[in-house]
């Protein structure tokens, strides 16, 4: 499919970061005409991606760098969130409904799964120090 | 993110007001938290209307409190959610412990 226009934003990893991070990448959406579900179906799935980079990436202490690129062609959106943290050494299982790795009882485990009910497409890979999950969005 | 408290009745009422996220949950857990330890009531109402915004790190935050509203033997209902909050809770099986009025 041929990509009509494209975006890219680098930002820290900081919590601080998240709602500017989501409404960017859904204001860049708009130019697809899309619905105010799907919009909203974007952001959420972009938010989900991005806490984890937050939350399960990089250390508290630690720096972070998180780089979002989008792709758009004429019926798709194609975000790609990319961090240089800790990796995930086992994507199936990360993926499953309820996983999670975070603090005991304050977690759901539910991040895969909304983005996976809120986009046509979502796809991870992890190697090489970088972990980038692809989320692909159609109108 | 803001949070309004009131009573209804006997319920004590949790109207969240904004985007519920990783950035706003630590604020959100705190005044939740504060309250249902100290407050009295029967039951508590999460009242969505005017929450904007929320992802899983959200579900998590409502299953934390609805486990220490459980330990006080008090329940738990939901209302007015916006249809995305809506279809999260509904994915994530949160209605089945949270009641939706
Ligand atoms: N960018 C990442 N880097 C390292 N580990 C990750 C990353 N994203 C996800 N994970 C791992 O995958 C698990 C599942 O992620 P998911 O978003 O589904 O749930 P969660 O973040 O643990 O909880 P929730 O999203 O419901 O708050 C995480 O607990 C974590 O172990
Ligand atoms: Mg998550």
């Amino acid at each position: 499919m041929s990509i009509i226009n494209s975006m890219n934003l680098h930002i820290e990893a900081k919590s601080q970061n998240e709602s500017f991070a989501r409404s960017v990448v859904a204001s860049f959406f708009v130019q697809l005409n899309p619905t105010l579900e799907q919009i909203e179906d974007l952001k959420t799935a972009v938010s989900e991606a991005v806490t984890n980079c937050i939350v399960h990436a990089y250390d508290k202490a630690q720096q972070g760098e998180i780089v979002i690129a989008c792709n758009l062609s004429e019926k798709e959106i194609e975000v790609k969130i990319t961090d240089y943290g800790k990796g995930i050494s086992n994507i199936e299982k990360a993926m499953q409904p309820f996983y999670t790795t975070g603090e005991e009882g304050e977690r759901s485990g539910m991040g895969f799964t909304v983005m996976q009910a809120f986009c046509d497409d979502v796809s991870v890979v992890s190697e090489n120090g970088s972990t980038t999950v692809t989320l692909v969005k159609k109108v | 993110m803001e949070l309004f408290i009131d009573f209804e009745g006997g319920s004590i009422v949790f109207r969240l007001v904004g985007e519920l996220d990783e950035h706003s949950a630590e604020f959100v857990k705190r005044k939740l938290d504060s309250a249902i330890t100290s407050e009295n009531f029967n039951a508590a109402i999460f009242d969505l209307s005017r929450l904007s915004f929320m992802d899983s790190t959200g579900i998590g935050v409502i299953i934390g409190r609805y486990k220490l509203l459980k330990k006080q033997s008090k329940r738990a209902y939901v209302r007015n959610p916006s249809p995305t909050v809506d279809k999260i809770f509904r994915m994530s099986g949160l209605y089945e412990i949270i009641t939706k009025i």
